[in-house]
């Protein structure tokens, strides 16, 4: 049973019944003006969610979309085992906390971006080896900490280029257990880290689109499958200038993705909002995967969905002092389960 | 592991000269010269603002052609806090980039941004304290600068 | 009314320079100004900042670039006055304005303010 799943270094492959058993997502307003708000659990129409400060607001996104989750998947406070999540800023304070006021015990996750994934996939890992009846997993970000922490003062004038993107304001999170209803996770792989040189932050795209085909190609190679395999194929927030470097990159590798490949920054927003070059941060993939592609499995509108969640794992100071940034992405497999 | 293929494992190629041309194909390039233009009109409206500043202390109050420089800057300043303030000065900067950052109206916004931002930590660590973190550097380098430059000026004329 | 067309030309070419320094550069805008404040330091120590302000008024005491010049003003006149010791004396007399007015409103302003977004 071990050496099943364990397809390759960097695959697993789940053996139980793993389900996303319930999911809550909370957003800001900004995203709530976007073509997937009808999904979303909770939608605040301010930016500080009725809180004295960005990060207590974040605070209030991250709660939110955990207790939207515990009711739709009917799991308790009580009985979640451990809550795997994680954030942007510094020493992950918003899980953190969150953590605290429900008494969950904890795995704090840092992934940035690809924090999502992450911890989905070890959460489906302690249920599947048994350790875990039930985990949550999730992630948040907010457009102003994130601003302040890696950039600038949200009030400051300075003019970002056309291929910045725009760090979404929202929380996601699961109920991953054993069970009926949701989604399955089947299987995860998980990235290495890849740099290729990339020195601005303002560039989020170009890092990471190589850590997604790299994620991209070792999934493939190691399951044997090609895009053709998946309804959809879909990245956290490549944006678009990271998408399309991704496509190019995989069809020169052999894999033509287009008809099927899409990117949660891209879909969180409409064209006519101003995000430049579309959504960032942990909460893209979390937001877009846990209300409209999770919709969409239970709905029958996708069989088996590859989510692959990027994330630059720079820091406010490495950039400063001149240093590149490392990029990772984690991939989850969900597949509808068919009839009963 | 079902099935030994023998079929050779596709990888990625990447070296990071050829990704970051690549990289480079699919971003979107700044308008330089529309970026120009906009600084060039938002800047030079700042300025001629400036002047009508200046002119103002000169015919009221006591203040020369060379001396109205301060309490316009100070105008100019105040102004700029309130922009920033009321969340107008970033949208402006975002049009007008160095229009807007280059006069000393940039400067207030870069001071009164940070000191707003962090009233979150207190006045005196988070206000008072990082204050200064992004306009410090024109400050330091200004006062180095007219150190180094006064000093070898008058060390030459004592030669 | 000329005064005003030469404040705004001078003005808005400063701010092109800075423009141009941020797009075709890596400079982030710390970097441009701090290289704008020292070359209207570098200009005042040749005499050619002040026949500038006479010329262009605005045009060239709204830019960043004219902290330089108060800077060295101030050193310099000091230093001329008192020998050497003057130009760590003289450094802020001039400037006061621009930073005394950054601090006390932007200190004012966080009390009124909160920040956006």
């Amino acid at each position: 049973m071990h050496s099943a799943s364990r397809i390759s270094r960097q695959t697993w492959k789940f053996q139980r019944d793993i389900r996303l058993l319930g999911a809550g997502v909370a957003t800001g307003p900004l995203e709530g003006q976007g073509p997937l708000a009808k999904e979303f659990d909770c939608v605040f129409d301010d930016a500080y969610a009725g809180e004295e400060s960005w990060e207590k607001a974040e605070r209030k996104l991250m709660e939110q979309a955990v207790q939207a989750a515990m009711k739709k998947s009917g799991v308790t406070a009580e009985q979640i085992d451990v809550m795997l999540a994680g954030d942007l800023l510094n020493q992950i304070i918003t899980s953190n906390y969150t953590a605290r006021d429900h008494q969950f015990p904890l795995l704090g996750q840092f992934g940035a971006c690809s924090t999502s994934m992450q911890g989905l996939a070890i959460a489906s890992a302690l249920v599947d080896g048994g350790f875990t009846q039930y985990a949550l997993t999730g992630c948040s970000s907010h457009n102003s900490t994130a601003e302040r922490q890696f950039r600038y003062p949200t009030e400051y004038g300075g003019q970002k280029p056309p291929y910045a993107q725009w760090t979404v304001t929202g929380a996601g999170a699961s109920v991953v257990g054993i069970g009926q209803n949701g989604p399955r996770v089947t299987h995860a792989t998980i990235g290495k880290v890849t740099d290729m040189g990339i020195k601005d932050p303002f560039d989020m795209g170009s890092a990471m689109a190589p850590a997604a085909a790299d994620t991209l190609v070792t999934h493939f190679e190691d399951l044997g499958r090609t895009p053709e395999d998946y309804d959809l194929i879909v990245t956290g927030d490549l944006g678009k200038v990271g998408s399309a470097i991704l496509q190019d990159l995989m069809k020169e590798t052999g894999y033509d993705l287009s008809s099927r490949y899409n990117d949660c920054g891209l879909m969180i927003f409409s064209s006519d909002q101003d995000v430049f070059s579309g959504g960032s941060g942990c909460a893209s993939s979390a937001v877009v995967v846990y209300s409209h592609i999770l919709n969409a499995l239970n709905a029958g509108r996708y069989q088996r969905v590859f989510v692959v969640a990027t994330g630059a794992l720079f820091s406010p100071v490495s950039f400063q002092q001149g240093e590149s940034i490392p990029c990772i992405a984690h991939g989850v497999v969900l597949e509808r389960v068919n009839g009963i | 592991m079902a099935g030994n293929q023998v079929k050779e494992r596709k990888s990625l190629s990447l070296d990071k000269g050829t990704y970051s041309k690549k990289a480079d194909q699919y971003k979107p390039k700044k308008n330089i010269w529309w970026n120009s233009l906009k600084a060039f009109l938002v800047g030079g409206l700042i300025c001629g603002i400036g002047q009508a500043i200046s002119n103002f202390y000169i015919t009221f109050f006591d203040f020369t052609e060379r001396t109205a420089g301060n309490p316009t800057v100070a105008t100019l300043i105040f102004i700029s806090v309130l922009l920033t303030g009321f969340g107008v000065y970033d949208n402006i900067g975002q049009f007008a980039g160095a229009g807007s950052a280059v006069p000393v109206t940039g400067f207030g916004n870069s001071v009164a941004a940070t000191a707003i931002e962090h009233r979150s930590e207190g006045y005196v660590l988070g206000v008072a304290g990082n204050m200064f973190k992004l306009a410090g550097s024109v400050i330091v380098f200004g006062v180095v600068a007219a150190f180094i430059v006064a000093l070898v000026k008058k060390l030459l004329f004592l030669i | 009314m000329s005064q005003y067309v030469i404040a705004f030309v001078v003005g808005g070419l400063i701010c092109v320079i800075g423009q141009l320094l941020m797009d075709l550069t890596k400079m982030t805008p710390a970097h441009v100004m701090s290289t704008l404040v020292v070359s209207g330091v570098v200009l005042d120590g040749f005499g050619l900042y002040d026949p500038l302000i006479d010329f262009a008024g605005a045009g060239a005491t709204v830019p960043i670039t004219s902290f330089g010049h108060s800077l060295y003003h101030g050193a310099w006149s000091e230093a001329e006055a008192h020998g050497l010791i003057g130009i760590i004396t003289g450094i802020f007399e001039v400037p006061s304005a621009g930073i005394s007015a950054a601090i006390v409103f932007g200190f004012l302003g966080s009390l009124i303010f909160k920040p956006k977004g």
